[in-house]
C-alpha cells in the first residue's frame, strides 16, 4: 500500500493526504492499494507540488497497524513521529500531550 | 575579532533584502520550487525531514557574546528552543520556517552574521583551529588569513559554481586541531628560516564515500601569494574538476586521478600567471586584517594557581574538569576553556537557548567577549585568567556544562544522522548518546585516555567517521540499520583513514562492540600513556579482529 507525503512550502512541516487536504499526521492517510489508486495520488501530489502548496512529494510504502496508517521506513516512521532521540519534537509531542 | 566595515554591512544588508524579496515571491507562488531551490541553499536554507534547516555562518568558529545571545534568540523565537553546532563551526536551526527566515536573516545581520555559502558548490565557510589567538605552540593567529579567504571567496564570481563543494581549513600550530588534511585546501601557516610567515599547502583532502587524505603540493608559500595560490588551485580544479558525476567531483579525485606531481605542475604553472599581479597581498593589508584579530589586554594575574590549588583540594569535580577540559594558554596567567556539549547522554552538539545566553554572559563577564565553536563540536572561552576558572566552572555547572569529558570517549563527534537529515541511512544520535552512557565513569574514560570516536548517519561522513580513532558508518541494509566500524584513523597532523575492520553490526550490538574494541586496547597497550591511536598503529587490526568475530569463525 502507498501514501502521499510531503513538506508544506510556507514551514516545511511534514504533512501526508488524508481526506480531500494536507493533514499534520499520518494516521489517517489515504491509502493506494492499487497502480490506479497510487496514479491519482500522484496526480494529486503533483497538482499541489504545482500549485506551490507542498515540495518534495513522493508516495511511501505504508501499512495499517491498529487502525491507523503506520509508514513502513524507518526513514518515513521518524518523519511521521519526530526525531526518536527528542519525544518532545514532531508530530509525537502533540500526540503525547 | 573581526569587525565588519562599511561593504560588508552593505553586502550582507542587500543579500537580506534580495532573499526576503525571493522568499516572498516562492510563498506567493511566483517562483517554481526549481527555480528557489538554489537560492535557497545560497543562503543556507535545506529542507530536511521534518521541517526547513538553516545553517548559519560562523567563520572560522569565532563568535561574540552578542553573536551567541542572538543565536539563543533565534532559538526561542523562531526555532524549538536549541540550535546545533557542526563540524564545520557553524550552526544549524532544525524547524525554522521559511516565511521566518527574513526576519531571521535581518536578526542575524544586526550583529554581522550570516548564512550566506553555507550550502551550494561554493567556496564554505573557512575552518580555523579554535585555539587560534591563545595556543601556547602557536606560530601566529590563523584567523586573519581565515577572514582574507573569507572576503576573496564571498560570492567570488568565478568560483561560485564549482564542479561541487569546497572546504578550507586553516592552522597556525604544528599540532594539527583543524584537521586541514581532511579538507579541499589545508593550509598550515609557519615560519621559514628566515623568520618569514607562509604556509604548507596541502590539497585534496576529504571524506565522503571516496575518503583521501590531502597532499602537500608546496613546503612554503609566502603569505603574500595567499589568495593567487588559492586562485591558482581553484582555476585548475574549476577547470579540469569533473562535473559528469557528483560522486568523482571534488578536488580530491581530480588530484588522485590526475596525480599529485602533475596537479603541483598545472597549479604552479596557473601560478606563475597570477603571482605578481593584483592578487598579490600588499604586507599593509594583511597587517590591517591582523589587527581586528589582536589579542585582548591580558593583564598580569598571577594569584590564579594558589587559588586554583585550593579549590582543587575542595572540589574532586572542578579538579577532574580542570585536568580535562582546560589547556594551556601562551599567557602563563590564561588558559583556554572547552565548554563540553557532549554531556553525558546528550545529543552532542546540541545547546539550548539558554544555555546560549549563558555561556554568552560567561564569556563577557570572564573571557574578554570571546567564543570558538571547534569542528568537534563543543564551544571554547580562548582567553580566561586562571584566576577565574572556578567561578567560569561553577557558571558552567549551573548551566549543565561542566562535562569534563574533552577528548575522551563520551566526546563523540555525531551528525544529525536520521533523526533530522534527509540523506542519512542511519540514526547517529541515539548510538553515541549509548556509547556516551556505557562508558559514563570518568574514571573509566580517563584510563582508557585520548580516543576520538566519530560517528555518521550515512556515507557523506559529516560525522568524520573515516578519521575517527574509532569510526562508526550507519547504514540501512535490508531495511534496518546496520553499524561499519573503522579502527585508525586520525585528524591531526599524522592524519590516517580508518579501516573497516570486519561485518557490521546492529543497533543493538554496537556498543558491545565498541566496548568489546577498548577493551581489547586496554589489554595490549604497552603503557597508560600509549593513546588508542597509537597501540593501533603499532598492532593493526588483528587483535581487534579477533576480539570481535573469533567466535564466528570458529561456529562457521
Amino acid at each position: 500500500m502507498k501514501i502521499l507525503t510531503a513538506n508544506r512550502l510556507t514551514d516545511g512541516i511534514a504533512v501526508w493526504y488524508a481526506d480531500g487536504g494536507w493533514a499534520e499526521t499520518v494516521d489517517h492517510a489515504d491509502l493506494a492499494h492499487d497502480k490506479a489508486a497510487e496514479d491519482r495520488l500522484e496526480a494529486i501530489g503533483a497538482k499541489a507540488y504545482a500549485d506551490n502548496e507542498v515540495v518534495d512529494v513522493n508516495l511511501i510504502d505504508a501499512d495499517v497497524v491498529n487502525g491507523v496508517v503506520e509508514p513502513v521506513r524507518l526513514r518515513e516512521k521518524i518523519r511521521a513521529a519526530g526525531p526518536t532521540i527528542r519525544e518532545d519534537l514532531g508530530k509525537q509531542a502533540a500526540r503525547a500531550a | 575579532m573581526y569587525r565588519y566595515d562599511e561593504f560588508d554591512h552593505d553586502f550582507v544588508q542587500a543579500r537580506v533584502a534580495e532573499f526576503s524579496d525571493q522568499v516572498e515571491r516562492r510563498l506567493s507562488g511566483e517562483i517554481t520550487e526549481e527555480q528557489f531551490r538554489p537560492l535557497r541553499l545560497m543562503n543556507g536554507v535545506y529542507l530536511q525531514l521534518h521541517a526547513y534547516m538553516l545553517r548559519i555562518a560562523v567563520p572560522y568558529g569565532t563568535l561574540n557574546a552578542a553573536q551567541l545571545r542572538m543565536l539563543g534568540h533565534i532559538a526561542r523565537k523562531y526555532d524549538k528552543g536549541y540550535g546545533h553546532f557542526t563540524t564545520r563551526q557553524n550552526i544549524q536551526f532544525n524547524w525554522p520556517a521559511l516565511s521566518d527566515i527574513p526576519a531571521i536573516l535581518a536578526d542575524l545581520a544586526s550583529v554581522e552574521m550570516h548564512a550566506i555559502q553555507t550550502s551550494g558548490n561554493c567556496i564554505r565557510n573557512v575552518t580555523a583551529d579554535h585555539f587560534a589567538g591563545a595556543a601556547a605552540d602557536e606560530v601566529a593567529d590563523p584567523r586573519p588569513y581565515a577572514e582574507i579567504l573569507r572576503q576573496w571567496s564571498s560570492v567570488h564570481p568565478e568560483f561560485s559554481f564549482l564542479p561541487r563543494k569546497f572546504k578550507i581549513a586553516v592552522t597556525g600550530a604544528e599540532r594539527d586541531r583543524a584537521a586541514i588534511q581532511t579538507h579541499d585546501i589545508g593550509l598550515h601557516l609557519k615560519k621559514n628560516a628566515a623568520g618569514e610567515l607562509g604556509f604548507a599547502v596541502y590539497v585534496g583532502g576529504g571524506q565522503g564515500r571516496t575518503p583521501m587524505v590531502a597532499r602537500k603540493i608546496r613546503d612554503f608559500l609566502p603569505e603574500a601569494d595567499l589568495l593567487s595560490y588559492c586562485t591558482a588551485i581553484l582555476r585548475v580544479y574549476n577547470l579540469y574538476g569533473r562535473r559528469d558525476n557528483k560522486y568523482k567531483a571534488r578536488i580530491k579525485i581530480l588530484v588522485h586521478e590526475t596525480g599529485v606531481e602533475e596537479i603541483t605542475r598545472q597549479v604552479e604553472a596557473e601560478w606563475q600567471e597570477l603571482k605578481d599581479a593584483e592578487l598579490k597581498l600588499p604586507d599593509a593589508d594583511i597587517r590591517a586584517i591582523d589587527a581586528y584579530f589582536a589579542p585582548p589586554a591580558l593583564v598580569a594575574r598571577p594569584e590564579g594557581d594558589a587559588g586554583i590549588k585550593l579549590a582543587r583540594l575542595d572540589s574532586k569535580s572542578f579538579s577532574d574538569w580542570l585536568d580535562q577540559n582546560v589547556v594551556t594558554h601562551r599567557h602563563p596567567d590564561y588558559a583556554a576553556v572547552t565548554i563540553s556539549l557532549k554531556g553525558i547522554g546528550e545529543v552532542p552538539g546540541d545547546a539550548s537557548d539558554s544555555q546560549m545566553e549563558a555561556v554568552a554572559d560567561i564569556a563577557e563577564k570572564y573571557a574578554f567577549d570571546e567564543l570558538r565553536v571547534s569542528h568537534e563540536q563543543n564551544l571554547i572561552l580562548p582567553h580566561v585568567a586562571r584566576a577565574d576558572l572556578k567561578a567560569v566552572y561553577d557558571a558552567l555547572v549551573d548551566i549543565g556544562l561542566a562535562t569534563a569529558n574533552s577528548n575522551l570517549i563520551s566526546d563523540i563527534i555525531a551528525c544529525p544522522g536520521l533523526d533530522y537529515c534527509a540523506l542519512a541511512t542511519a540514526r547517529s544520535i541515539p548510538i553515541a548518546q549509548e556509547i556516551s552512557l556505557r562508558f559514563a565513569s570518568l574514571e573509566r574514560q580517563r584510563e582508557i585516555g585520548e580516543l576520538k570516536l566519530k560517528i555518521s548517519g550515512c556515507i557523506n561522513a559529516c560525522g568524520h567517521h573515516h578519521v575517527g580513532h574509532i569510526g562508526i558508518l550507519g547504514v540501512e541494509k535490508k531495511g534496518t540499520e546496520l553499524y561499519q566500524v573503522t579502527l585508525g584513523g586520525s585528524a591531526d597532523e599524522n592524519t590516517s583513514v580508518g579501516e573497516i575492520i570486519g561485518r557490521g553490526f546492529s543497533s543493538e550490538e554496537i556498543t558491545d562492540a565498541i566496548e568489546q574494541i577498548v577493551d581489547t586496547y586496554l589489554g595490549l597497550r604497552l603503557n597508560p600513556s600509549e593513546r588508542f591511536i597509537d597501540a593501533y598503529r603499532r598492532v593493526g587490526p588483528a587483535p581487534f579482529k579477533e576480539a570481535l568475530y573469533a567466535g564466528e569463525t570458529k561456529a562457521a
